[in-house]
Protein backbone atom coordinates (compact mmCIF):
# COMPACT_ATOMS: atom_id res chain seq x y z
CA UNK A 1 0.00 0.00 0.00
CA UNK A 2 2.81 2.10 1.01
CA UNK A 3 3.68 1.87 -2.31
CA UNK A 4 1.22 2.59 -4.29
CA UNK A 5 1.08 6.03 -2.46
CA UNK A 6 4.17 6.86 -3.34
CA UNK A 7 3.90 6.02 -6.62
CA UNK A 8 0.47 8.40 -6.78
CA UNK A 9 2.91 11.53 -5.05
CA UNK A 10 5.23 11.01 -8.09
CA UNK A 11 2.96 11.02 -10.18
CA UNK A 12 1.21 13.89 -9.20
CA UNK A 13 4.19 15.63 -8.25
CA UNK A 14 7.10 14.71 -10.71
CA UNK A 15 5.25 13.37 -13.85
CA UNK A 16 2.62 15.73 -14.51
CA UNK A 17 4.45 18.97 -13.64
CA UNK A 18 7.12 17.26 -16.25
CA UNK A 19 4.86 16.69 -19.26
CA UNK A 20 2.74 19.97 -18.91
CA UNK A 21 6.02 21.62 -18.46
CA UNK A 22 7.47 20.15 -21.48
CA UNK A 23 3.98 20.16 -23.21
CA UNK A 24 3.73 23.93 -22.54
CA UNK A 25 7.00 24.44 -24.40
CA UNK A 26 6.31 22.81 -27.39
CA UNK A 27 3.13 24.90 -27.57
CA UNK A 28 4.88 28.37 -26.91
CA UNK A 29 7.26 27.40 -29.83
CA UNK A 30 4.72 26.57 -32.48
CA UNK A 31 2.50 29.67 -31.50
CA UNK A 32 5.82 31.79 -32.02
CA UNK A 33 6.37 30.55 -35.19
CA UNK A 34 3.07 31.52 -36.47
CA UNK A 35 3.49 35.27 -36.76
CA UNK A 36 7.05 34.61 -38.34
CA UNK A 37 5.30 32.98 -41.20
CA UNK A 38 2.24 35.63 -41.23
CA UNK A 39 5.70 38.33 -41.85
CA UNK A 40 6.83 36.09 -44.50
CA UNK A 41 3.57 35.05 -46.32
CA UNK A 42 3.21 38.93 -46.21
CA UNK A 43 6.85 40.14 -47.21
CA UNK A 44 6.57 37.35 -50.64
CA UNK A 45 2.88 38.48 -51.30
CA UNK A 46 4.38 41.69 -51.78
CA UNK A 47 7.63 40.96 -53.36
CA UNK A 48 5.55 39.01 -55.81
CA UNK A 49 3.69 42.26 -56.17
CA UNK A 50 6.33 44.35 -56.79
CA UNK A 51 8.18 42.02 -59.62
CA UNK A 52 4.75 42.72 -61.74
CA UNK A 53 6.86 45.54 -63.40
CA UNK A 54 9.33 42.72 -64.86
CA UNK A 55 7.53 43.16 -68.40
CA UNK A 56 8.25 46.62 -68.35
CA UNK A 57 12.09 45.18 -69.12
CA UNK A 58 10.77 44.06 -72.31
CA UNK A 59 10.22 47.90 -73.25
CA UNK A 60 13.18 48.87 -71.77
CA UNK A 61 15.12 45.87 -73.42
CA UNK A 62 13.50 47.30 -76.88
CA UNK A 63 14.03 50.87 -76.18
CA UNK A 64 17.77 50.18 -75.59
CA UNK A 65 18.30 48.40 -78.84
CA UNK A 66 16.71 51.96 -80.32
CA UNK A 67 18.99 53.93 -78.68
CA UNK A 68 21.91 51.32 -79.20
CA UNK A 69 20.75 51.31 -83.13
CA UNK A 70 20.68 55.42 -82.99
CA UNK A 71 23.96 56.37 -81.68
CA UNK A 72 25.76 53.06 -83.89
CA UNK A 73 24.49 55.55 -87.05
CA UNK A 74 25.21 58.88 -85.46
CA UNK A 75 28.46 56.85 -84.66
CA UNK A 76 29.23 55.85 -87.91
CA UNK A 77 28.19 59.55 -89.73
CA UNK A 78 30.64 61.13 -86.72
CA UNK A 79 33.28 58.74 -87.82
CA UNK A 80 33.28 59.98 -91.51
CA UNK A 81 32.82 63.56 -91.12
CA UNK A 82 35.28 64.16 -88.23
CA UNK A 83 38.94 64.00 -88.68
CA UNK A 84 41.22 61.20 -86.70
CA UNK A 85 43.08 62.27 -83.98
CA UNK B 1 -10.71 0.13 -4.34
CA UNK B 2 -8.66 1.50 -2.09
CA UNK B 3 -7.75 5.17 -1.59
CA UNK B 4 -4.44 5.24 -3.28
CA UNK B 5 -6.01 3.13 -6.64
CA UNK B 6 -8.86 6.26 -6.65
CA UNK B 7 -5.86 8.75 -6.13
CA UNK B 8 -4.10 7.15 -9.11
CA UNK B 9 -6.52 7.28 -11.60
CA UNK B 10 -7.43 10.60 -10.77
CA UNK B 11 -3.37 11.49 -11.60
CA UNK B 12 -3.44 9.43 -14.46
CA UNK B 13 -6.33 11.52 -15.86
CA UNK B 14 -5.15 14.88 -15.21
CA UNK B 15 -1.75 13.83 -17.46
CA UNK B 16 -4.36 12.83 -20.02
CA UNK B 17 -5.76 15.80 -20.08
CA UNK B 18 -2.54 17.58 -20.27
CA UNK B 19 -1.85 15.81 -23.02
CA UNK B 20 -4.62 16.03 -24.93
CA UNK B 21 -5.23 19.85 -24.02
CA UNK B 22 -1.47 20.52 -24.84
CA UNK B 23 -0.95 18.77 -28.03
CA UNK B 24 -4.67 19.77 -29.29
CA UNK B 25 -3.08 23.30 -28.90
CA UNK B 26 -0.14 22.60 -30.58
CA UNK B 27 -2.16 20.70 -33.53
CA UNK B 28 -4.05 23.67 -33.86
CA UNK B 29 -0.88 25.74 -34.29
CA UNK B 30 1.09 23.46 -36.58
CA UNK B 31 -2.28 23.80 -38.73
CA UNK B 32 -1.82 27.56 -38.76
CA UNK B 33 1.38 27.68 -39.47
CA UNK B 34 1.35 24.76 -42.67
CA UNK B 35 -1.63 27.13 -44.28
CA UNK B 36 0.93 30.78 -43.86
CA UNK B 37 3.60 28.20 -45.71
CA UNK B 38 0.99 27.04 -48.12
CA UNK B 39 0.67 31.08 -48.52
CA UNK B 40 4.39 31.51 -49.08
CA UNK B 41 5.11 29.02 -50.88
CA UNK B 42 2.39 30.04 -53.69
CA UNK B 43 3.87 34.11 -53.24
CA UNK B 44 7.40 32.53 -53.77
CA UNK B 45 6.44 30.50 -56.67
CA UNK B 46 4.84 33.59 -58.67
CA UNK B 47 7.69 35.27 -57.54
CA UNK B 48 10.25 32.87 -59.31
CA UNK B 49 7.76 33.07 -62.06
CA UNK B 50 7.68 36.56 -62.53
CA UNK B 51 11.50 36.72 -62.67
CA UNK B 52 11.85 33.90 -64.57
CA UNK B 53 12.75 36.41 -67.81
CA UNK B 54 14.59 39.03 -66.45
CA UNK B 55 17.93 37.38 -66.69
CA UNK B 56 18.14 37.19 -70.00
CA UNK B 57 16.59 39.98 -70.88
CA UNK B 58 19.05 42.61 -68.39
CA UNK B 59 22.02 40.00 -70.06
CA UNK B 60 20.72 41.45 -73.49
CA UNK B 61 20.11 45.35 -72.25
CA UNK B 62 24.01 44.84 -70.94
CA UNK B 63 25.46 43.33 -74.15
CA UNK B 64 23.82 46.20 -76.28
CA UNK B 65 25.03 48.84 -73.59
CA UNK B 66 28.35 47.08 -73.78
CA UNK B 67 28.89 47.24 -77.09
CA UNK B 68 27.71 51.17 -77.57
CA UNK B 69 30.22 51.84 -74.57
CA UNK B 70 33.10 49.96 -76.67
CA UNK B 71 32.09 51.73 -80.12
CA UNK B 72 31.87 55.22 -78.50
CA UNK B 73 34.83 54.63 -76.19
CA UNK B 74 36.55 53.65 -79.91
CA UNK B 75 35.15 56.69 -81.71
CA UNK B 76 35.75 58.93 -79.11
CA UNK B 77 39.86 57.97 -78.95
CA UNK B 78 40.02 57.48 -82.63
CA UNK B 79 39.07 61.01 -83.22
CA UNK B 80 40.21 63.13 -80.07
CA UNK B 81 43.04 61.13 -78.57
CA UNK B 82 44.01 59.19 -75.72
CA UNK B 83 44.88 61.82 -74.30
CA UNK B 84 41.91 64.01 -75.04
CA UNK B 85 39.44 61.76 -74.83
CA UNK B 86 40.27 61.13 -71.34
CA UNK B 87 40.69 64.88 -70.70
CA UNK B 88 37.07 65.27 -72.19
CA UNK B 89 35.50 62.20 -69.83
CA UNK B 90 37.40 64.10 -66.92
CA UNK B 91 35.67 67.57 -67.93
CA UNK B 92 32.05 65.50 -67.72
CA UNK B 93 32.24 63.58 -65.34
CA UNK B 94 35.14 65.10 -62.28
CA UNK B 95 36.99 61.94 -61.07
CA UNK B 96 35.70 59.52 -63.75
CA UNK B 97 39.50 59.87 -65.66
CA UNK B 98 41.01 57.77 -62.86
CA UNK B 99 38.78 54.71 -63.70
CA UNK B 100 39.73 55.27 -67.41
CA UNK B 101 37.98 53.69 -70.35
CA UNK B 102 36.72 50.70 -69.77
CA UNK B 103 38.20 49.07 -73.32
CA UNK B 104 41.46 50.76 -73.08
CA UNK B 105 42.85 49.69 -69.96
CA UNK B 106 45.90 52.26 -70.63
CA UNK B 107 44.10 55.12 -69.88
CA UNK B 108 44.69 55.22 -66.30
CA UNK B 109 47.69 56.00 -66.87
CA UNK B 110 47.10 59.19 -68.68
CA UNK B 111 47.10 62.58 -66.74
CA UNK B 112 43.54 64.19 -68.02
CA UNK B 113 44.35 67.91 -69.71
CA UNK B 114 42.74 70.80 -68.62
CA UNK B 115 39.10 70.86 -69.02
CA UNK B 116 39.42 74.44 -70.94
CA UNK B 117 41.67 72.67 -73.88
CA UNK B 118 39.22 69.64 -74.27
CA UNK B 119 36.63 72.70 -74.36
CA UNK B 120 37.99 74.00 -76.59
CA UNK B 121 38.81 71.23 -79.10
CA UNK B 122 35.09 70.19 -78.85
CA UNK B 123 33.40 73.45 -79.38
CA UNK B 124 35.74 74.00 -82.39
CA UNK B 125 34.68 70.45 -83.67
CA UNK B 126 31.39 70.81 -82.94
CA UNK B 127 31.19 74.87 -84.33
CA UNK B 128 32.59 73.15 -87.67
CA UNK B 129 29.35 70.60 -87.67
CA UNK B 130 27.37 73.61 -87.71
CA UNK B 131 25.60 72.85 -84.45
CA UNK B 132 24.92 74.02 -81.33
CA UNK B 133 27.22 72.97 -78.98
CA UNK B 134 25.33 71.51 -75.74
CA UNK B 135 28.54 71.70 -73.50
CA UNK B 136 27.62 73.14 -71.46
CA UNK B 137 25.21 70.78 -69.89
CA UNK B 138 25.70 67.01 -69.85
CA UNK B 139 21.99 65.93 -68.36
CA UNK B 140 18.82 68.18 -69.21
CA UNK B 141 17.54 67.37 -66.44
CA UNK B 142 20.45 68.00 -64.02
CA UNK B 143 22.55 70.88 -62.96
CA UNK B 144 24.75 72.47 -65.62
CA UNK B 145 28.29 70.86 -65.52
CA UNK B 146 29.82 74.08 -66.19
CA UNK B 147 29.60 77.94 -65.16
CA UNK B 148 27.18 78.77 -68.23
CA UNK B 149 27.46 82.32 -67.70
CA UNK B 150 30.91 82.67 -67.53
CA UNK B 151 32.03 79.73 -70.06
CA UNK B 152 32.52 82.25 -72.34
CA UNK B 153 35.71 82.59 -71.20
CA UNK B 154 36.42 79.38 -73.60
CA UNK B 155 34.74 80.76 -76.51
CA UNK B 156 36.90 83.83 -76.23
CA UNK B 157 40.12 81.31 -76.10
CA UNK B 158 39.35 80.11 -79.60
CA UNK B 159 41.01 83.91 -80.57
CA UNK B 160 44.48 85.48 -80.53
CA UNK B 161 45.28 86.06 -76.89
CA UNK B 162 45.38 89.95 -76.95
CA UNK B 163 41.64 89.64 -76.78
CA UNK B 164 41.06 87.49 -74.01
CA UNK B 165 42.81 88.85 -70.92
CA UNK B 166 44.52 92.02 -72.26
CA UNK B 167 41.54 93.93 -74.20
CA UNK B 168 42.67 97.37 -73.25
CA UNK B 169 46.10 97.07 -74.75
CA UNK B 170 43.97 97.20 -77.91
CA UNK B 171 44.18 99.84 -79.93
CA UNK B 172 41.12 101.58 -79.92
CA UNK B 173 38.71 101.34 -83.49
CA UNK B 174 39.18 104.46 -84.82
CA UNK B 175 36.39 107.05 -85.34
CA UNK B 176 35.05 108.52 -88.30
CA UNK B 177 32.92 111.10 -89.67
CA UNK B 178 33.23 115.24 -89.74
CA UNK B 179 33.13 114.89 -85.90
CA UNK B 180 36.15 112.30 -85.50
CA UNK B 181 39.13 114.28 -83.59
CA UNK B 182 41.44 112.59 -86.35
CA UNK B 183 40.63 113.03 -90.09
CA UNK B 184 41.97 110.75 -91.91
CA UNK B 185 42.97 110.77 -96.16
CA UNK B 186 43.62 114.93 -95.51
CA UNK B 187 44.33 116.17 -98.63
CA UNK B 188 46.12 119.18 -99.51
CA UNK B 189 44.41 120.27 -102.71
CA UNK B 190 40.73 120.76 -101.33
CA UNK B 191 39.68 124.00 -102.23
CA UNK B 192 42.16 124.70 -105.09
CA UNK B 193 41.62 123.90 -108.46
CA UNK B 194 41.28 120.39 -109.67
CA UNK B 195 44.92 119.38 -111.47
CA UNK B 196 44.34 118.71 -115.09
CA UNK B 197 46.00 116.44 -117.10
CA UNK B 198 48.35 118.06 -119.30
CA UNK B 199 47.47 117.58 -122.61
CA UNK B 200 48.95 116.27 -125.44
Amino acid sequence: MTLWWIGDIVLLVVVLPIVVYLLGGVLKAATSITPSVRRIADAAAAGSKDLDAVPLLLTTQDQVRQTVAGVANYGGSLDVIIDDA
Amino acid sequence: MPAAGVVLIIAVVAIVLALVYYLVSTIVQLRSITNGLDEVIASVGEIVDKSAPVEPVVADINDNLDAAVSALEGLLVKKAGMEDAVGLVEGLYPGAAAAGLRDFPESREVTPPRIGEVYTKGTLTLARLGREAPIATGNPAGPALRNVESGSLNARLLYPEIRQSRPELMPRSPVIGTDAPEQHEQRDDIGKPRKRMRSA
